[in-house]
């Protein structure tokens, strides 16, 4: 079909509302980056973009801004949240597909899908009032006392635990991301050729022997795109952490520190700043987080759409 | 489908005309300090009038920007514009309400008002050279109370504050390391700690926070039952905050209607004084005259009737001879 | 212990703990869905839905002005986001269907699907808020219309490719022309779909605070004025958590728990539509 109909006045009337439509996502796309460049040019001049990277100063009074801290705090929840999430995503994708019996698929299925629905603001709301306090008094102080003593790991948990801190934000984060990694995994599971797998069991392997060396082999390229998909989640995530993080533009080594995220800093901070070089550098801080995760999420579609071509041979 | 769409289109055009017969809705932003007396002011006001004076609490940092930025009608802030700096962004500014900044700690077996502390060991608590509250000159100066051994969590404001910048303002008056280290300001570094967004913030994370130190408006600390401390003034006594000390406070201070009330009233002189009083201020937009009266008259309103309601809450309303000269203040300006 | 014995007790160990993870994965839904019911319900009362706040620090009161205002800022962005993600549905499937640029806005739709809402926040602020002068509900409606929009954009567009392509050609061979098609025949055999996929995307902004702090911001009075600033459930949710008074957190857990029933209403719905619709 031509793109644009030529035919019919209201067909050519139609096809170009609909191809107004669909460039709204572009337009967005591109709007957002430059808006976000010319509101942060007056910061970009400044402090330049290496500067800006690499410095972790976050001063109002000396108005002295660098992205650093943010960027640490982001990519540090980040990752701990993805180890917390990636194993456990990964054994319900094997129960779902492999373990549970029939008639317990989908309910499971949509419960784990349930996870991921519940707003963000009900996961910050929950960890500060109800998450947060387990863990000051009972997973930190006894993860303080299995890990005293061990060199390096220790260095992890120091400090007085008090919930509102790196590690609770990244459970938070990882109960978040889950339903992601899980569903994705599920479904490239599910998509192992069945005429495999059967071959492997009359050889005489044993269920998890088809699962470690048939069915994750075979989707690996599913399940890294998806385990990078929820990175991408989870390096934007605002409400979940905003109560939980503590809001500290300091780099730390223990995980029982309080910490700041590029979104919980523009939460805070955002409609508060009073300069405008500070207002254009949370502006920036927005950038470069639109920045990231962009690139995450391309990464995460570029190995999804891998994969689908390579199944769908 | 397309009946759900046609209901939902009807459902929000009926409720975006229910409306009609709004009457006069004022937005304003800024300081939290002020905010439980401002919304009670609010909602009396409006029980009497009809006028919705929406004040939301985001700190002072954004009153004066959103004001700035013309986004709302009337900003509030805790830490005074310059005369300036109004000039610029051609604003008036004038005070509204007189309150104390006082730590609150979350001790066990401590009661409200029973720790004692200077400036000088608060200084050294913010800047985290004093780690537990067993320390040697905490204990020197409180010797009746029993004081654990854990580590000193610091709370501070994460959002641009007025709190902060009075209380910071304080600590720079009179501690020259954190002058030199921190500064004052409305948002500053702090070397130690964890941030809470707002009063509330700060006053939710000190109450779950066993060791805990922060800073907070009085009215929050004595509404949530936190421990507040008493603190040894310019004078050399020591003081519970309070009504009575922070009006000897506001007492001290000679505000000038030239200086656009530009004042602090931290670290004053008076024997009983709060060291961290300070009043908090309305920032209108010079050309939007005719929401400006609007906002004048809630003000007037508030100086002559809302002086009960404020004392309530343990904020300190303007002296009489200050009211005056506000109201000269805004008929000079034309707003009255 | 043989060989056999061993990777027999490998799988063993392996399968429990992948039961185990779904029973995690369990856990984590029983945990936060019943602590927001047992919160919420203690506190549910009538004075939350037909009174207004009280001042700050005063017991009592209700949140009225909160669900109407998140109410009418979800149905405004559905009536922006909708029409706008149908139609660019339409022209991916049907008039660039095969086509370098559907394959290039497909794409970016599945990443803008994902793209931080805080970023579409100060996006917002930027463009409208500090244009026109003051926050307003339209400003919140219209954030919350770019993040629907990429997400019924790809549902449409995967459900009217389901569409058999014999169905058009069968009208066209009547002498229909193409929007003819569309409306009539493509848009009716994807109607279910399309349906769910609008279901879906309320459900995924009816939850949205951040893109709303600096938008629609706040208000503490009842106002359907969408001009000006108006209340959401979200936002007050997150002012009255991090709020000091116990009264205010027994209104956050009762909010919470009603904008979890609707979400969750709404994404079952959706999901048993699916099942119903295809499931042969």
């Amino acid at each position: 079909m031509a793109i644009l109909s030529k035919k019919n006045p209201i067909d050519l009337l139609f096809s170009v509302i609909t191809a107004i439509a669909s460039f709204s996502v572009i337009i967005f796309i591109i709007g957002i980056l430059f808006v976000l460049i010319k509101e942060s040019s007056l910061s970009i001049g400044k402090f330049g973009i290496i500067k800006f990277l690499t410095s972790t100063d976050w001063d109002p009074v000396k108005e002295s801004f660098g992205a650093l801290t943010n960027i640490y705090g982001t990519l540090l929840t980040t990752f701990l949240s993805l180890i917390i999430a990636i194993p456990v995503a990964i054994g319900i994708a094997i129960f779902i597909t492999e373990i549970s019996p029939n008639f317990l698929k989908g309910p499971i299925g949509i419960a784990i899908e349930l996870l991921a629905a519940i707003p963000s603001i009900i996961y910050g709301m929950w960890g500060l009032f109800t998450l947060s306090p387990v863990m000051s008094n009972h997973v930190e102080p006894f993860l303080k006392k299995i890990t005293a003593g061990i060199p390096f790991v220790e260095i992890l948990f120091r400090g007085t635990p008090m919930g509102i801190d790196i590690l609770t934000a990244s459970v938070i984060l990882s109960i978040m991301i889950i339903p992601f990694t899980a569903s994705i995994s599920r479904d490239s599971f599910n998509l192992t050729p069945s005429v495999v797998k059967e071959s492997a069991y009359a050889i005489g392997a044993t269920k998890w022997e088809v699962i470690k060396n048939i069915v994750i082999p075979y989707s690996k390229l599913g399940v890294f795109g998806g385990i990078v998909l929820s990175l991408g989640r989870a390096l934007g995530e605002t409400m979940a952490i905003a109560f939980v993080l503590g809001n500290n533009h300091r780099i730390t080594t223990s995980l029982l520190d309080a910490a700041a995220t590029i979104t919980v800093t523009l939460a805070n901070e955002f409609a508060e700043a009073d300069k405008d070089i500070y207002l254009s550098s949370l502006f920036y801080l927005a950038l470069v987080l639109f920045v990231m995760s962009f690139i995450t999420l391309a990464i995460a579609k570029f190995f999804l759409l891998k994969a689908e071509r390579k199944y769908s041979r | 489908m397309k009946t759900i769409m046609k209901l939902a289109l009807a459902i929000a055009l009926v409720l975006s005309f229910t409306n009609a017969e709004a009457a006069v809705t004022l937005n304003g932003a800024g300081a939290t300090f002020p905010y439980p007396v401002y919304s009670a002011w609010a909602f009396d006001y409006n029980k009497i009038t009809g006028v919705q004076l929406n004040y939301q609490s985001i700190g002072s940092g954004g009153g004066q920007r959103q004001i700035t930025e013309r986004t709302v009608d009337f900003g509030a802030s805790d830490d005074p514009l310059k005369p300036e700096q109004l000039q610029k962004d051609k604003l008036l500014q004038f005070p509204a309400v007189i309150g104390g900044v006082v730590p609150v700690a979350n001790v066990e077996n401590v009661q409200p008002g029973q720790m004692k502390l200077d400036s000088d060991t608060l200084c050294k608590i913010f800047l985290g050279e004093i780690k537990s509250w067993s320390d040697e000159s905490i204990r020197k100066m409180n010797p009746g109370l029993k004081l654990p051994q854990g580590e000193i969590t610091v709370v501070y404001r994460s959002d641009g504050s007025g709190t902060t910048a009075i209380f910071t303002h304080y600590l720079a008056e009179t501690c020259p390391a954190w002058k030199d280290k921190v500064g004052a300001g409305k948002a500053v570094k702090f070397p130690v700690g964890i941030g809470g967004k707002g009063n509330e913030g700060v006053a939710n994370y000190v109450k779950r926070t066993p060791n805990s130190i922060g800073y907070v408006e009085f009215a929050y600390a004595k509404q949530n039952k936190l421990d507040y401390t008493q603190l040894k003034n310019k004078a050399g006594n020591f003081v519970v905050p309070g009504f009575e000390s922070f009006e000897d406070a506001a007492e001290s201070g000679d505000f000038d209607p030239k200086k656009d009330f530009y004042l602090w009233l931290t670290n004053a002189p008076g024997k009983g004084s709060w060291p961290i009083a300070g009043a908090t201020f309305i920032l209108l937009a010079k050309e939007k005259a005719d929401v400006n009266k609007n906002i004048v008259k809630f003000f007037d309103w508030a100086f002559k009737n809302g002086d009960n309601k404020a004392k309530e809450l343990t904020y300190v309303p303007l002296p009489k001879s200050l009211k005056d000269k506000i109201r000269a203040y805004w008929k000079a300006n034309g707003l009255q | 212990m043989t060989r056999e014995q061993l990777r027999k007790t490998e799988g063993v160990i392996a399968m429990s703990l992948s039961t185990l993870a779904a029973l995690i994965g369990l856990f984590w839904l029983v945990f936060i869905l019943g602590d927001v019911l047992v919160h919420g319900i203690k506190a549910l009362n009538l004075s939350l839905f037909i009174n207004d706040p009280a001042p700050a620090g005063v017991e009592g009161g209700g949140l009225r002005n909160a669900f109407i205002g998140q109410l009418m800022i979800t149905i405004f962005a559905t009536l922006i986001g909708v029409p706008v993600g149908v139609l660019g549905g339409t022209f991916l499937a049907e008039y660039a269907r095969g086509r370098k640029i559907a394959r290039i806005i497909s794409v970016l739709s599945d990443i803008m699907v994902s793209v931080p809402s805080i970023v579409i926040g100060t996006f917002i602020y930027a463009i409208l808020v500090r244009q026109i002068g003051h926050f307003s509900g339209w400003a919140g409606a219209i954030a919350l219309s770019i993040i629907m929009i990429p997400v019924v954009l790809r549902t449409t567009e995967d459900m009217l490719t389901l569409v058999p392509w014999t169905l058009r050609e069968a009208a066209f061979a009547l002498g229909a022309p193409y929007y003819k098609v569309i409306i009539q025949i493509v848009y009716r055999g994807a109607a279910t779909g399309i349906l769910t996929g609008i279901l879906l995307s309320i459900a995924r902004v009816a939850g949205e605070t951040a893109p709303l702090l600096f938008t629609s911001f706040n208000n503490s009075f009842f106002s359907t004025n969408m001009n000006g600033p108006i209340s959401s459930l979200t936002v007050t949710i997150f002012q009255y958590a991090m709020g000091p008074y116990d009264d205010w957190h027994a209104q956050a857990w009762a909010a919470s728990l009603m904008i979890t029933i609707f979400i969750l209403f709404l994404t079952l719905l959706g999901r048993f539509i699916i099942k119903w619709r295809y499931k042969g």
